[in-house]
This record gives structure tokens, sequence and C-alpha cells, in this order.
């Protein structure tokens, strides 16, 4: 019976996780890391929005959400539109782009709630060079991807580990993992400082109402508890002579 | 305002229906926690009204502008995504409360004569709630939203002859499209909700005219003089019961007993209500589906399509047969069997408390097969889950043959003549 249980609660990560066999890795984000999440920001708004959007979420929403001044965030952040209350779009035309990555980019807004945010960590940190794909890249997690390794700049070039090891008297090349060629702006530890931050930022943005769910939860919570006792005592009273 | 109240009453009958229907109505006292179902359910149906009509302000029912406008909903409207969330937790909530309900119909023999009517009018109630669930998550036009009902509405192209004009007539396209989506928006906010209040309203007159049933199936009304004076109940019950019938002291009067019982559940089922409507709204992709964050695509056709969580048995009885109309008419059957159970059930004796060891191990079984179906329907497809789906399927039914067969001649224990203290 327990196994039932299991299985039923373990089955929707399992799903997720379909089509590839990469073990998922937890990006262990948290969504009160403002700074961290104006950090996510930032990279999102300097990597991903050239061809991605966010064109559900505005600039101003965002800016207030994560505390970043509007002057800041109109100077530094804001580089596709025009008003602060403008939505978060991209510059590229779609046709275009569907031409170029033979489909157009997904929209980014509620990807976290898509895929989930150990899928977009491990995603975006398993890019390796396969010379045989249009962008020279490919992905362990998505296989054949459409989308060039944008991060290459800061993670460097990724490539497939392998090491030999002896298997029944016969030398095979076994995968170990990936590993950068160290020509990128950042160390393996703050590449992976990087991804969380962008994770971070794509959760807050797949459900921007979430803390504030959560908060109004907590005493909607303890007002039902209070709720109940009351209610059980004035049951208890009405029935305490009705016989049983 | 004495006057006031009895100027209103001589022109329209407020306090005689709310003492008829709630105040003076007789309950059993026995009634434990399976019978707040119903009530639940009511509150549920209220929330889905309320929250649905402040959906309706901001939803805009297009292709184009659903899955945008759902977002603009859950962002920019002030407390919109609490609506909302209200709204898509409501319609898990409603499965589950009445699941519960009509498991206790069953093990309590709450169909049973003079329930038959009763019962009919509660299986429409849950295929109008079916059609209500399903056209709704068709609105927020996401992936699962679009394929679901692609699936679902295909189905009715295995009718032979008529099945793919059918299929046209219900898309008002040749696809799903806008066209579908405008209609059956329609559907979900006027049509069926009116059916739904319709059909709870008779639920609830019929099931005052015949009375509750309770845990040890004991009526409660007796043939007029048959009891004597000190068996009857001392609460004021409304002389519509009290003038057909003899109300021995088995009863409470709804309000404020019954009420108050209720909120004691209703507090609970807030708790946990709540607890998922502001902590895991998506239940872990089963009440909100994470495809369903993707706005629909007719050119990209997910992984795995699932119905949502309290389609899944059916679904998985659909898919346990390797023919096409097959499998639809098994799908049906197992809902139609439910409308039959009165008459499948051939005992005199109503709860499952006087009924034989049989009955209740198949009552056990048949809701335990019932949950592995909605597992293998709402999971990946797996080698080992097309067998046991159709053994599952083959158990399911035959619960309403077994039924048929041994209760007839079951050994049953003596129903006492009041409820037993």
């Amino acid at each position: 019976m327990k196994n039932w249980i299991a299985l039923i609660l373990f089955v929707p990560s399992l799903a997720m996780a379909a089509g590839s066999t990469v073990p998922l890795e937890d990006p262990k984000i948290d969504l009160t890391d403002k700074e961290s999440l104006q950090r996510g920001a930032q990279t999102f708004m300097n990597y991903c929005l050239g061809c991605h959007q966010m064109q559900y979420q505005r600039y101003q929403r965002t800016f207030t959400d994560l505390d970043i001044p509007e002057e800041l965030g109109m100077q530094y952040l804001q580089f596709t539109g025009e008003k602060v209350s403008d939505y978060i779009t991209t510059p590229m035309p779609a046709e275009d782009s569907a031409t170029w990555f033979g489909a157009p980019p997904p929209d980014l807004t509620l990807v976290a709630r898509v895929r989930g945010p150990e899928w977009l960590y491990t995603y975006l940190k398993t890019f390796y060079v396969d010379e045989s794909k249009t962008f020279g890249v490919n992905n362990l997690v998505f296989p054949n991807v459409g989308m060039p390794h944008v991060l290459e700049p800061l993670q460097g070039t990724p490539r497939l580990a392998y090491e030999q090891r002896l298997v029944d008297g016969e030398m095979v090349d076994r995968y170990v993992g990936l590993k950068s060629d160290g020509n990128g702006r950042l160390s393996d530890e703050e590449y992976d400082v990087v991804l969380r931050d962008l994770v971070n930022f794509l959760e807050y943005s797949g459900e921007p109402t979430r803390l504030q769910s959560e908060s109004i939860g907590r005493a909607a919570l303890i007002f039902i508890v209070i709720f109940f006792v009351f209610a059980l005592l004035l049951k208890k009273e009405y029935w305490r002579n009705i016989k049983k | 305002m004495a006057g006031f109240l009895a100027w209103i009453e001589a022109r329209i009958p407020m306090m005689r229906t709310a003492n008829m229907h709630a105040i003076q109505y007789p309950a059993p006292r026995n009634m434990n926690f399976w019978y707040v179902f119903g009530f639940l359910a009511t509150i549920v149906l209220v929330n889905q009204i309320v929250t649905g009509i402040w959906l309706t302000m901001n939803f805009e029912p297009s292709a184009e502008r659903a899955f945008a406008s759902v977002e603009y909903i859950m962002r920019e409207v002030d407390y919109g995504w609490l609506i909302r969330y209200m709204h898509s937790t409501g319609a898990t909530a409603f499965f589950v409360v009445v699941y519960m309900h009509m498991f206790r119909g069953m093990i309590y023999g709450s169909y049973q004569k003079p329930r038959e009517l009763l019962w009919i009018f509660g299986m429409l109630i849950y295929l109008a709630l079916m059609a209500e669930a399903f056209m709704g998550y068709v609105l927020p036009w996401g992936q699962m939203s679009y394929w679901g009902a692609q699936v679902i509405v295909s189905l009715f192209s295995a009718i032979p002859v008529i099945g793919p004009g059918l299929v046209e007539w219900i898309q008002g396209d040749y696809v799903i499209s806008g066209a579908t989506l405008n209609r059956f928006f329609a559907l979900h906010v006027i049509a069926l909700p009116l059916v739904i209040v319709i059909l709870v309203f008779l639920h609830i007159i019929a099931l005052h005219e015949v009375g509750s049933n309770n845990p040890d199936g004991v009526n409660v009304k007796h043939p007029k003089g048959s009891l004597p004076d000190e068996e009857k109940t001392s609460y004021k019950i409304h002389e519509y019961y009290t003038s057909k019938y003899d109300i021995a002291d088995d009863v409470v009067p709804f309000f404020p007993h019954m009420v108050l019982k209720d909120m004691v559940a209703f507090a609970v089922f807030l708790f946990a209500f709540c607890y998922v409507m502001f902590f895991a709204p998506e239940l872990g992709g089963k009440a909100l589906e994470h495809p369903n964050f993707e706005i629909a695509n007719p050119l990209k056709t997910p992984e795995h399509i699932f119905p949502v969580w309290y389609f899944t048995p059916y679904y998985a009885i659909l898919k346990a047969v390797p023919d096409k109309l097959g499998g639809v008419i098994a799908m049906f059957s197992a809902i139609a069997v439910l409308f039959a159970l009165p008459w499948f059930d051939r005992s005199n004796v109503r709860s499952w408390r006087y009924r034989s060891g049989l009955h209740t191990g198949n009552l056990i079984v048949f809701a335990i097969v019932f949950i592995f179906l909605g597992y293998l329907g709402g999971t990946p497809q797996e080698d080992w889950k097309i067998f046991a789906s159709r053994i599952a399927t083959i158990m399911y039914f035959g619960f309403f043959v077994l039924l048929f067969l041994y209760s007839k001649h079951e050994k049953t224990k003596p129903v006492p003549k009041r409820i037993p203290s």
C-alpha cells in the first residue's frame, strides 16, 4: 500500500523528466532572495531577451516586485520597451526566428511552470559541443534542441568528458560528465550561481504572486483553525443531550 | 417587524419553505462524517458560480486572447490569481466531495427504494458536472486544454455513420479552434451551470420527499399511528412530514444540529482547500497540468496527454479496450451502469453494516479499483499498465455483476427497527 502512495506522489516528477535520462539537479532556489532575483533578471535581460520574450509580464511589475528602483531598472534592465509599463517583449520578429531556429523561441513567462526549476537548471547546465548540430552544440536534457549555447561566454566551451576504464579486459570510454574548456569568464561555481539566479527569476515570473499567496495562506489557515475550535465547541454544546 | 414578515409570508412562503426544508426538516441523528459531502458540494457549487462570474469579467473567449487573458487575470487583476485559484481548486474539490458523496450512497444503500430517482438526479448532476469541468478546462487554451479537447471530442467520431459529422457539429469547425472555444465558453458559463443548479434543486426536493437515509439504513419515518407518543421525536418537525408519518425519536432538526455539524466539517474541508489553493494550486500537476502553462499549439502534440485527475479512471477504461468504438462504449457504459445501480442491487437491506462480508468486500474492492484506474489513466503508458487496466476494467464492471448475482439471496443481519444507541 505504501508503495502505491509513493508511486502516486512521485509520478508527476517522473513524468516531467520524461524524454531524457539525465538526473535533474535541484537548484535550491529561494523566491525571498531579492538579490538573487535581481541578478537573475539582469541575466535574463542581457542573454535571453534577445530571442525569447516574457510577454505576459510588465517591466514595472518586475521592478516593483524585485525592489528595483524604476530609474535604475529603466537604465540598466529595459532594452526592448519604451515605457516602464510595457510588456517584456523581444524585438526579434517571430517569422524570422522561426526561419532561423526552426521554431520561434518559446515565451519564457511561464516556462518554470511548464518545465519545473530542476529541469531548467539542468538544461542550462548540460549544453555540450556537438559539431554535427547547426549551432555546434547539443543538450543532454533536451536532445537536438534548436538553441545555441548563449551562456558560453560565461561558462566557457563545455565538452562531454570521458575516462578510460577497463571493463571485461577491454578499455572503454565511460561518460563521466561535462567539463568546460575554461575559456569562459566564470568559474564552474560562479556559473552555477548565475544559473540558479536565472532559474529563480524564471520561477518568479511564472507566478509573481507566490509569496503573497503563501503569506495570505498562513493567515487564512490560522483563522480556519480558530473557526474550527469554535464550530466544534458550539456543535458539542448543541449535541450534548442527544443520545449517541 | 412581525407584521411585515406576515405581509411577506401571505404573498410568498418564505418561512414555510425555510421551516419545511431546513429548520424543521427531520435529519437522522446518527448521520456520520460521510453525510457532510452533500453540504460541501453545495458550498463548492456556490464558490464556482461566484468566482466564475468574476473570472468572466476579464476572461476573453477567443483563441487569440484566452491564454493571455488568463495570465492578465493572474498578474494584473487585483486578487485575480486568488479568484482563479479558488475556481481551479474548486473544480478539483468538487469532484473530491462528489466522489465521497457517491461512495457514501453506495455503502449505506442510499440508492435503494424509495431513493432511486434521488440517485438518478445525483448521477445527472455528476454527468453535467463532468461536461462542465471538461469545457472549463478547455477555456485557458493551454496545451492540455487543446489536446485534451482533441482526444475527448474525437471520441465521438467512433460512432458509426454520424460520428464524423457529429464531431464537426460539436467543434463548429473542422478542427478544435476558436469557434470551439467560444461555444464551450457559452456552455460552461450559462447552459451547464443552469442545468446543474436546476438538477441540484430537484435533487434536494427529491431528498426531502423521501427523507435522508442514515448509516444504519433504518427508517426514521414510520407509518402514521404506528409509534407510541413516547417514541416520537420531541423536536418541532414540520407538519408536512408529521401529517403523513410518525417521526421517531431518532431525528434532530436540520437546523441548528446538522448545520452545526456541517460547520465543523466545513472548517476541516476549508483547511484542506485553502492549503491546496494557497500553497500548491497545481497539486503536483494534477489539478493544473504543467503543459497547460504553454499556449495551445495545434502543430505540437504534448509527449503525454492526460485528462485532469477526475476523468482518469474512465480514460483508463477507454484505453484498456483495443478497439476505438469498443473503448468508447466501455467508457460510457462505466458511467451508465452507475445510473442503473438501484436495479443491480436486489437486496432489501441498505447499509453495509447489516449486509454480508461479500458485499463489504465488493464495495472496498470497487473503490480500490476505481482509484487504481485513475492512477493508470493519469500516468504515462507502460506495457504492464495495458494489462493492468484491462483487469481493472473487468473488475470495475464485475462489481455490478457480482452485486446483481449475490444481492437477491444475500445473508444479511437483522436490521433494527430503530436507530441503535
